[in-house]
C-alpha cells in the first residue's frame, strides 16, 4: 500500500530550544522527518523556534516559521498555512505537548487538521499516568504501584498504601522535570509540592521506588498493517533511580536470556497496540527484577525520542526517517534499508559490535547545585563508543567525553568502609570512576553489586580493565620496548588509549603511538551494517576497532575532506557547531567534493549516515583522528567548524603534517595567546580593555589599581569554583581574596578592565586570505561581563551610530587581514563612548553563525567551506559584500536549565550557563523580543505586579524601565532603596521587605502569587547571597525575571503596545524581502 | 571432567584457504563441518542444543556470548549436537538469576570444541561472499598448509545421514495440561523441544517417533495429524524418510518445519536446493502473501524449496523479504500445511507462533 494521498500538506512541529532533556537528537528527528516527507513530495512546514537547527534551514521546508513554540502562535500559523495534518511526534514532548493543546482548543478540527503518527488519544493514553496504568493493566502487565494525585493532601493519603523509597513524577513533563526520589516524610512533601507546580496539568504520580533493578529500553516501529519489530535494546548500566537520560547505556541488551528477551519484545508490542501507536516508532522502558526476572513497565514514549536517535545510530537504522514514511501510510515492507539498499526496513538490525552511550554533565558551571544523579534529568550531552566488546565501547566513549577523562579515571575515596559504600552507593556521574578506584583497591564484585546495583556483568568488564592496568603497570619505568606485543595488542583490543597508556607507563603518548605503529597495531575501520554482515552495506558508516582485520578501504575516487565534529554537546559548546560541520559536509557535496564526517555525538544531524558520504563514528581525540586519516587519507581536514574539539587538535594535527584547511594553525594559535595577541593589536593599532596578568597575590591590587575598577578577574585555573568575576571596588576584591584563600587556586591570575557602560558587539565575518567581508553586526542587549553566548543579541544593530558601524567594519577586516583568515571568523568588540574596543577574536566559527546566517539570509559556513577549498569571495560574488539592510529585526535569546539544578543562581555572569538559544523575529525590535521571550518559555504578562529590586548603579536606568511599566498599568513593589529611588523620580510603588528585614517579605509575596514580573539586579556576592531566595522562588513559580538592566530595558519595548500584526511570516518570505531590498 | 583445552590456541581453516586462530574455551580435539554463521544477539543456549546444527560449525555474529551462562531450562534439546562453536569473545562468569553453569563449563560438560577471540566479522563476511564453506576447527594442529589440507578434505555434508545421528529413537508420548482432544505425531528428524511446548500448549497431545517410523506404523496410531520436524543436513539424501511421508500425503493432515517443510515439499514431487549461506538468525523478516502482514522470524536453514517445481494446488503462504525465498506452503485438499521458518522460535521473537494456530484450524477441519 502506498503513502496516502489524501494529503499534501504537512505541518512539522520542532522541539524549540536545547533544554537539558530535549537537546540536538530532535533537530535530528526532525530534519529526517522533513527531507523524507519532501522527498515523497509534499508541501512541507514547519514550526520551531530554534535558529541553531538544519531542520530550520530555509532550503529545507517549504515555510518555515520561526516562532515561540505556543498554541497562540502555531494557531497563527495553522490558519495561514492551512495544512491538512500536523506530525507531531519528531518534535519530543514540546511537540505532543504542544500538539495536545492545539486539539484541545479546538483548531485542528475547525481547520479539518489530522494527527499523523499519534492520536490524540495515543498521547493521552501515553502520557497521563492514570491512563496508561489502566491500559496496562487491560493487557495484564504491571506497572509499578502508584497513586495520581493532585494536592499535597492526597498524596499523604497514599502513604498508608506505599512504604519509602518513593517516587515522585509529574504528569506531562520532559526529561524527568520536577521528578524525585524521597526516603522520608519532609523530602516527600517538598518533592510533591515542586512536582505538582511543574506538571502542566498540576498532576504528580506518587510510585513504589524500583531502586536497584535492571532497566531496559527497546524501540519499537509499528505500521498500520500492525507489523511491529524491535530497532534495538537498550540496556541501562546504571539501575533504576537515575534518569534512563543520566544513565550510562549498553546496545544490545547485554544480561538477558532469550526467553526473558522475548518476553519484553512481546510486552512492547503489545503496548504499542493497546496504546494505539498505529504508525510511528515508540520508546518502551521496563525494570527488571534481578533476582527473579520479574518485570514492569515503567513508560512509553508515544514519538521519537533520545533513545531512538541512540538507538538509530548504534544500529544504523533511521527511525525517524522510517517512523515518517510509516506514518504517512507505507507498511515497513515497503520501506528500504537505506544502508543495504537491497533488503526492505521490514527486520530487526543485528549488531556484531557493542554501543555504550555515556552522558555529559557540566556541573562545574553551577558549583552550588547537587551532583546526585536522580530521576531527574541532568546532563547537558552525551557520546557513544562503539567496539567489538563492551570494554572497547565503554573506553572509547569515556574518551570522548572532552573532560579530561581518557580511562577509568584516578579518583580519591574515603578510606573508611562504611564511608565508602555510602559514597560507592550515591549515583553520580563520577561513580563508574570511583568503581574503577574501588577495585583496584580490591574490592571485589559481589560486594560492589550489592553497594552500586550494577549487574556484576558490567563490574566484571570494568574490573578486567582494572587487572590490565595492573599488568600493564609491571612495565612502568621500563623502557617502552620492554612491553610485550601481545600485551599492547591485548590493551589496544580492550579500548585502553595511547593517552591512558602513556599515562599509565608514564612516557609521552607519542611514543606510545610510535611503538604500536611499529608493531603495526593499527585502528581498523569497520561498518555499522544493520545485519552483522549477512547483507553487504552501501552507506559508508564506520567505526574503528583495534581488533581483527581492516575491513573497509577508502575507494580511489576523487578527492575528500574530513570534517571534524564538536564532540558532545555541553555548555558552551552546543549544537551551533554542528550546524556548522552539517553546512560545510552540504557545501563539499555541492561542490562535488566526497566529503567525510568525523564526530562521537549519537544526538546530532551530522551522526546521520545520510549527511555525508562517509562517517566516522568515533571519538576526537587526536589518537582516534590521526588513525582514521590514516585510512582516509584526505585532501584536507576542516576543524574550523567543530568549536573547541577539533581546535585543540589543530596542533597535534599540525604537527603529524596534516593538510589544515582554512586558516593556519599559526594564526589561529596567535589569537588565542594573550600576549602574542595583545601584540599584534597593538601593531595594528586597534584597542584592548586594559588588563594584566597577576603572577603572586601580593601583585593584584597593584595591578588591579592601574587598571582601575571595575574589573574582570579570571584565574587561570581553580577547582569546582566559579571561574570568572567582575570587581566593582575594593571591597569586592577583598571578599574575593578571602574567597581565593581558601580555594585550590592557581596563578597567574588574568584582569581585564570592565566596561561598564559599554555595548558589546559580535560580528560574524568571512575571508578568503586576502579580503575580509563581514556576515553580520549583532549588538547584544546585556552589557559587556554577561558570557556574549549568555547575552541575548540581535540583527540589525539599534543603538550603534554609523561611524561606529563603519569601524567595527573597518577593524574587522584589519584582524582578518593581520591573521590570513580563510573561513569563518568571529569577533568580539565592545564600544564605550563611540570607542570600539577589541574583546576576542576566533578565527573559526562562531556561537552565533547559525543565527546570524539565518538573520541574513545566506549560509555563513558553506561560504566558509567554498573559500576553503580554494573559492574566493569575489569568485562566490561576495567581494565588497556589505552587511545587509534587514527590513526586520531578528532577536536570539538565550535558554537556561536552572530549573534542573535546584540551588543554582540564576543570576548571569561571565561564565556561560545557557543550554539553547531561540529567535524572535519581527518588523521592529520589540516585537523580536517579546517572542524570543516567549519562545524562551518567558510568558510576558500584559499587566499585574512587577516586583523592583536594582543594585545602586542600575537606579537611575530602573527609574526609566518603572516609569514605562507604572504607565502601560503595571503596579510596582519594590524594596527599600529601590523604593526611594523610585519616589524621587515620581513613580509610585509599594515597599516590601527583603528577606533579612522580616516578614512578610518578597518571598513570601511571590509565594503568595502576587507577582507576575521580577527585575533583580545585584552587585556583590553578599547582596548576592540575600537574594537568592527571590530569584529561587522566581524560578519555582515559573516567573518571568530579569537579572540585568539591560535585560528590563529590552523588556519595556517587549511589552509596548504595538499595532495588530500581520501575522507570523515564514523565514522564507522574510528571505524573499531581503532579496528585492537588495535588487531595489 | 577434564579441562584440557581451555586456553590453549585453537585454529581454523575453511576450503578457501582462510585460516584465523583463537583461544579455545572449549575442549582439545579436532572437528570438521560446514561453517555457517548465526546473527542472533540472544539465544547461544538454544542454538547450541538445536539438532539442526549438526554437521555445522556455528560463528555467532554477536560480540560477546555467554553472559547469561546456561540455564538448561532454555535448551532446545537432550545435548550439543553441532559440530564446534566460534565467538568473537565467550564470557567465561555469566550473570543471570536463572544461569547454572557458565558456558565453558557447559562447554567442557558436554565435549564442545569451542573458540573464542576469532575475528567473526572477517569469518562473516567470507561466508557471505563466498557461500557455506567446510572446514576444520581444532586445538591440534596450527601449521597453515596442513590445516587447509585438512579444510580442503573435509566431507560435504551432503554425504553425511545427520538426522540419523541426531534424532530420537524412541517413541515417546507428552500430553497437554487439562484435557486433550486433538493427538498429532511428531516425526522427529532433530526436533527442538519447543515445537512440543507449543502444541502442548494449544493442548495438542504429541506422540514423538523416530525418524524412519514407517507410514503404516503412524496411520496405525490414528492421529488427528503428522507434524515433521526440524532436522539437520541435506533434504535432498532423505529419500527413505520422503518415501514414508508420501504414505500419509492425504491421509491426514500433515505439518511439516524447515527440514519437515523440505521433506513435505519432496513428498509433493518439489526440489529442493542450497542456498548460498542459508538463513540462521531471529531477525529474518517473512511476508505472510495471504494477510500481506511481515513476521519477524527465527530461521536456520541451509536449503530451500525451489518453488518452479512446485505441483498444482499447492499455495505459497510465506515468502522471505530478504531473498524472496519459499517460506510456506499450503495444499488446501492435502491438508498439508509448512514453513521454512521455525513458528516455535525459541530462539527469536514469537511473532510466527501463530502457525500453530493455522495447524490447530487445519486439524479442525478449517482453513489456516
Amino acid at each position: 500500500m502506498p503513502k496516502r494521498d489524501d494529503l499534501r500538506h504537512i505541518l512539522i512541529i520542532g522541539s524549540g530550544p536545547i533544554v537539558i532533556g530535549q537537546a540536538g537528537e530532535f533537530d535530528y528527528s526532525g530534519t529526517q522527518a522533513v527531507k523524507t516527507l519532501k522527498e515523497e513530495g509534499y508541501r512541507v512546514s514547519l514550526v520551531n523556534s530554534n535558529p541553531a537547527t538544519i531542520m530550520t534551514d530555509p532550503d529545507l521546508a517549504d515555510a518555515t516559521y520561526m516562532v515561540p513554540l505556543t498554541v497562540e502562535k502555531v494557531s497563527e500559523v495553522l490558519e495561514r498555512e492551512r495544512p491538512d495534518a500536523i506530525l507531531p511526534t519528531m518534535g519530543g514532548q514540546t511537540a505532543l505537548n504542544l500538539a495536545v493543546a492545539l486539539a484541545r482548543n479546538g483548531i485542528l478540527d475547525r481547520l479539518g487538521i489530522v494527527l499523523l503518527g499519534s492520536s490524540l488519544e495515543t498521547i493521552e493514553m501515553a502520557e497521563d499516568r492514570g491512563k496508561f496504568k489502566e491500559a496496562m493493566a487491560r493487557i495484564g502487565l504491571s506497572v509499578p504501584q502508584s497513586f495520581l494525585v493532585r494536592s499535597l493532601s492526597e498524596a499523604m493519603e497514599t502513604l498508608s498504601a506505599l512504604s519509602f523509597p518513593l517516587l515522585i513524577r509529574p504528569s506531562f513533563t520532559l526529561g524527568g522535570t520536577g521528578q524525585s526520589v524521597v526516603y522520608n516524610r519532609e523530602e516527600f512533601s517538598r518533592a510533591v509540592l515542586f512536582g505538582i507546580d511543574q506538571s502542566p496539568i498540576g498532576e504528580i504520580l506518587v510510585e513504589e521506588s524500583l531502586i536497584g533493578w535492571k532497566e531496559f529500553e527497546l524501540e519499537v516501529v509499528r505500521d498500520k498493517k500492525d507489523n511491529a519489530i524491535i530497532v534495538c535494546s537498550i540496556e541501562n548500566v546504571d539501575p533504576m533511580g537515575v534518569h534512563t537520560g543520566d544513565s550510562i547505556t549498553v546496545a544490545p541488551a547485554m544480561t538477558l536470556t532469550d526467553r526473558e528477551y522475548q518476553t519484553l519484545r512481546n510486552a512492547a508490542i503489545a503496548i504499542l497496540r493497546e496504546v494505539g501507536v498505529e504508525t510511528g516508532g515508540s520508546n518502551v522502558q521496563f525494570a527488571v527484577n534481578p533476582r527473579d526476572g520479574r518485570f514492569v513497565v515503567i513508560e512509553m514514549n508515544p514519538r521519537v525520542s533520545r533513545s531512538s536517535a541512540l538507538a538509530s545510530k548504534a544500529t544504523g537504522f533511521p527511525i525517524a526517517r522510517v517512523a515518517t514514511r510509516v506514518a504517512i501510510g507505507y507498511s515497513l515492507d515497503e520501506i528500504d534499508n537505506e544502508i543495504t539498499k537491497t533488503t526492505p526496513a521490514a527486520f530487526e538490525p543485528s549488531l556484531d559490535y557493542v554501543v555504550v552511550k555515556i552522558p555529559r554533565f557540566h556541573f562545574e558551571k553551577f558549583p552550588q547545585s547537587d551532583r546526585t544523579l536522580g530521576p531527574q534529568m541532568k546532563s547537558v550531552g552525551e557520546v557513544m563508543g562503539i567496539g567489538h566488546n563492551f570494554r572497547e565501547a565503554f573506553l572509547k566513549a569515556l574518551r570522548s567525553l572532552e573532560n579530561g577523562t581518557d580511562h577509568l579515571m584516578p579518583v580519591s575515596l574515603p578510606e573508611d568502609p562504611d564511608e565508602l559504600d555510602r559514597r560507592l552507593s550515591q549515583p553520580s556521574d563520577r561513580r563508574v570512576h570511583q568503581i574503577g578506584e574501588a577495585l583496584r583497591r580490591g574490592v571485589d564484585v559481589e560486594t560492589l553489586a550489592r553497594i552500586t546495583g550494577f549487574d556484576p556483568w558490567f563490574l566484571r568488564e570494568f574490573s578486567a580493565i582494572v587487572s590490565m592496568e595492573m599488568e600493564l603497570g609491571e612495565f612502568r619505568g621500563q623502557p617502552l620496548e620492554a612491553l610485550p606485543e601481545e600485551l599492547l595488542r591485548r590493551l589496544k583490543e580492550n579500548g585502553f588509549s595511547d593517552r591512558a597508556l602513556a599515562r599509565l607507563l608514564d612516557v609521552p603518548e607519542g611514543s606510545v603511538r610510535e611503538r604500536r605503529r611499529a608493531l603495526g597495531i593499527t585502528l581498523h575501520l569497520r561498518t555499522v551494517d544493520t545485519c552483522a554482515g549477512e547483507f553487504a552495506a552501501r552507506t559508508p558508516y564506520l567505526y574503528g576497532t583495534y581488533h581483527g582485520s581492516p575491513e573497509w578501504r577508502r575507494p580511489s575516487t576523487g578527492d575528500s575532506v574530513v570534517i571534524l565534529g564538536s564532540g558532545p554537546n555541553r555548555i558552551g559548546q552546543g549544537v551551533e557547531f554542528d550546524y556548522c560541520c552539517v553546512h560545510g559536509v552540504m557545501a563539499l557535496r555541492e561542490m562535488g567534493v566526497e566529503a567525510a564526517m568525523m564526530n562521537c555525538n549519537p544526538e546530532t544531524v551530522s551522526t546521520d549516515f545520510n549527511v555525508s558520504d562517509r562517517l566516522f563514528f568515533d571519538p576526537l581525540t587526536l589518537e582516534d583522528v590521526l588513525e582514521v586519516l590514516e585510512a582516509e587519507r584526505p585532501r584536507g581536514v576542516v576543524v574550523q567548524f567543530g568549536g573547541q574539539t577539533p581546535l585543540r587538535l589543530m596542533k597535534g594535527l599540525a604537527d603529524a603534517g596534516i593538510p589544515i584547511l582554512g586558516t593556519s594553525f599559526e594564526m589561529t594559535d596567535l589569537a588565542e595567546d594573550r600576549e602574542r595577541f595583545r601584540d599584534l593589536i597593538d601593531r595594528v593599532g586597534l584597542l584592548q580593555p586594559r588588563s594584566g596578568l597577576v603572577h603572586r597575590i601580593e601583585e593584584a591590587l597593584p595591578a588591579i589599581q592601574r587598571i582601575g575598577f571595575p574589573v574582570l578577574v579570571r584565574p587561570s585555573y581553580v577547582l569546582g569554583g566559579e571561574a570568572m568575576e567582575i570587581l566593582y571596588d575594593l571591597e569586592d576584591w577583598a571578599e574575593y581574596e578571602r574567597r581565593i584563600a581558601s580555594m585550590d587556586f592557581r596563578f597567574p591570575l588574568l584582569v581585564d578592565s570592565f566596561f561598564s557602560d559599554a555595548t558589546e558587539v559580535d560580528v560574524d565575518a568571512l575571508g578568503d586570505g586576502r579580503e575580509i567581508v563581514v556576515g553580520g553586526i549583532l549588538e547584544h542587549v546585556e552589557q559587556a561581563g554577561i558570557h556574549s553566548g549568555d547575552s541575548a543579541c540581535f540583527i540589525p544593530p539599534r543603538s550603534l551610530s554609523e561611524s561606529v558601524l563603519s569601524e567595527i567594519c573597518r577593524q574587522t577586516r584589519v584582524l582578518g587581514e593581520a591573521l590570513s583568515v580563510r573561513g569563518l571568523m568571529n569577533i568580539q568588540f565592545a564600544v564605550q563612548n563611540e570607542t570600539v574596543y577589541v574583546l576576542e577574536v576566533n578565527p573559526r566559527a562562531s556561537r552565533t553563525v547559525p543565527f546570524t546566517s539565518k538573520a541574513i539570509g545566506f549560509s555563513l559556513p558553506k561560504v566558509a567551506m567554498r573559500i576553503m577549498m580554494g573559492e574566493t569571495l569575489s569568485s562566490l560574488g561576495l567581494s565588497g559584500h556589505r552587511p545587509r539592510l534587514l527590513p526586520y529585526t531578528a532577536v536570539k535569546e538565550a535558554v537556561f536549565p536552572f530549573r534542573r539544578f535546584r540551588g543554582a543562581d540564576i543570576l548571569l555572569s561571565p561564565e556561560m550557563k545557557s543550554t539553547g538559544e531561540v529567535m524572535g523575529l519581527s518588523g521592529d525590535f520589540g516585537g523580536a523580543f517579546r517572542d524570543a521571550q516567549e519562545a524562551s518559555g518567558m510568558s510576558l504578562p500584559g499587566s499585574g505586579t512587577v516586583f523592583v529590586s536594582v543594585s545602586d548603579r542600575d537606579k537611575t536606568a530602573a527609574v526609566q524601565v518603572a516609569r514605562s511599566l507604572h504607565e502601560a498599568g503595571f503596579r510596582i513593589v519594590a524594596t527599600g532603596g529601590t523604593a526611594r529611588a523610585l519616589e524621587a523620580a515620581g513613580i509610585p510603588s509599594d515597599r516590601v521587605l527583603k528577606v533579612k528585614e522580616g516578614r512578610p517579605h518578597i518571598v513570601d509575596l511571590i509565594k503568595d502569587g502576587e507577582v507576575h514580573l521580577v527585575i533583580n539586579t545585584v552587585s556583590g556576592k553578599q547582596a548576592q547571597k540575600d537574594s537568592l531566595s527571590i530569584r529561587q522562588e522566581t524560578l519555582l513559580r515559573n516567573i518571568p525575571y530579569y537579572t540585568t538592566i539591560e535585560g528590563a530595558k529590552a523588556l519595556v519595548l517587549a511589552l509596548e503596545k504595538r499595532p495588530e500584526s500581520s501575522g507570523p511570516r515564514s523565514l522564507q518570505e522574510l528571505h524573499r524581502l531581503l532579496e528585492e531590498g537588495a535588487g531595489a | 571432567m577434564s579441562r584440557l583445552g581451555q586456553g590453549k590456541k585453537i585454529s581454523l581453516a575453511l576450503e578457501d584457504g582462510t585460516v584465523l586462530s583463537g583461544t579455545s574455551a572449549g575442549v582439545a580435539g579436532t572437528v570438521a563441518g560446514e561453517f555457517v554463521f548465526n546473527t542472533a544477539m540472544s539465544g547461544y543456549e538454544e542454538v547450541l542444543t538445536d539438532p539442526s546444527y549438526a554437521g555445522q560449525i556455528v560463528t555467532m555474529t554477536s560480540p560477546m556470548i555467554g553472559n547469561t551462562g546456561i540455564t538448561l531450562d532454555d535448551a532446545e534439546s537432550t545435548g550439543v549436537h553441532l559440530a564446534g562453536f566460534v565467538a568473537r569473545e565467550i564470557v567465561a562468569v555469566p550473570s543471570n538469576h536463572r544461569a547454572r553453569l557458565s558456558l565453558p563449563d557447559y562447554f567442557q560438560e558436554r565435549g564442545v570444541v569451542a573458540a573464542t577471540g576469532i575475528d567473526t566479522r572477517l569469518l562473516t563476511l567470507r561466508l557471505r561472499d563466498r557461500g557455506v564453506l567446510r572446514g576444520i576447527l581444532t586445538t591440534e594442529e596450527h601449521d597453515p598448509a596442513a590445516l587447509r589440507k585438512a579444510a580442503g578434505e573435509v566431507p560435504s555434508i551432503s554425504e553425511i545421514d545427520l538426522v540419523a545421528r541426531v534424532a530420537s529413537r524412541e517413541r515417546k508420548t507428552l500430553l497437554p495440561e487439562g484435557p486433550s482432544s486433538l493427538r498429532v505425531v511428531l516425526v522427529d528428524y532433530g526436533a527442538k523441544e519447543s515445537i512440543a511446548h507449543c502444541l502442548l500448549a494449544r493442548g495438542i497431545g504429541v506422540t514423538v517417533v523416530p525418524p524412519r517410523t514407517t507410514a503404516r506404523q503412524i496411520l496405525d496410531e490414528a492421529p488427528d495429524g503428522v507434524i515433521l520436524s526440524n532436522g539437520p543436513g541435506d533434504p535432498a539424501i532423505l529419500d527413505a524418510e520422503v518415501e514414508e511421508i508420501r504414505g500419509l500425503v492425504g491421509r491426514l493432515p500433515l505439518f511439516g518445519i524447515c527440514l519437515g517443510h523440505q521433506l513435505l515439499a519432496r513428498a509433493v514431487g518439489a526440489r529442493t536446493f542450497k542456498l548460498p549461506f542459508g538463513h540462521h538468525g531471529i531477525n529474518h523478516p517473512v511476508l505472510d502473501l495471504r494477510e500481506g502482514k511481515v513476521l519477524i522470524t527465527s530461521q536456520n536453514h541451509n536449503y530451500a524449496v525451489d518453488p518452479s517445481s512446485l505441483p498444482a494446488g499447492a499455495i505459497r503462504t510465506f515468502e522471505s523479504l530478504y531473498d524472496h525465498s519459499l517460506e510456506g506452503l499450503w495444499f488446501r485438499e492435502g491438508r498439508i500445511y509448512s514453513v521454512q521458518f521455525h513458528p516455535e522460535s525459541a530462539p527469536g521473537p514469537h511473532d510466527a507462533r501463530s502457525v500453530f494456530s493455522s495447524f490447530h484450524a487445519i486439524l479442525m477441519g478449517e482453513d489456516p
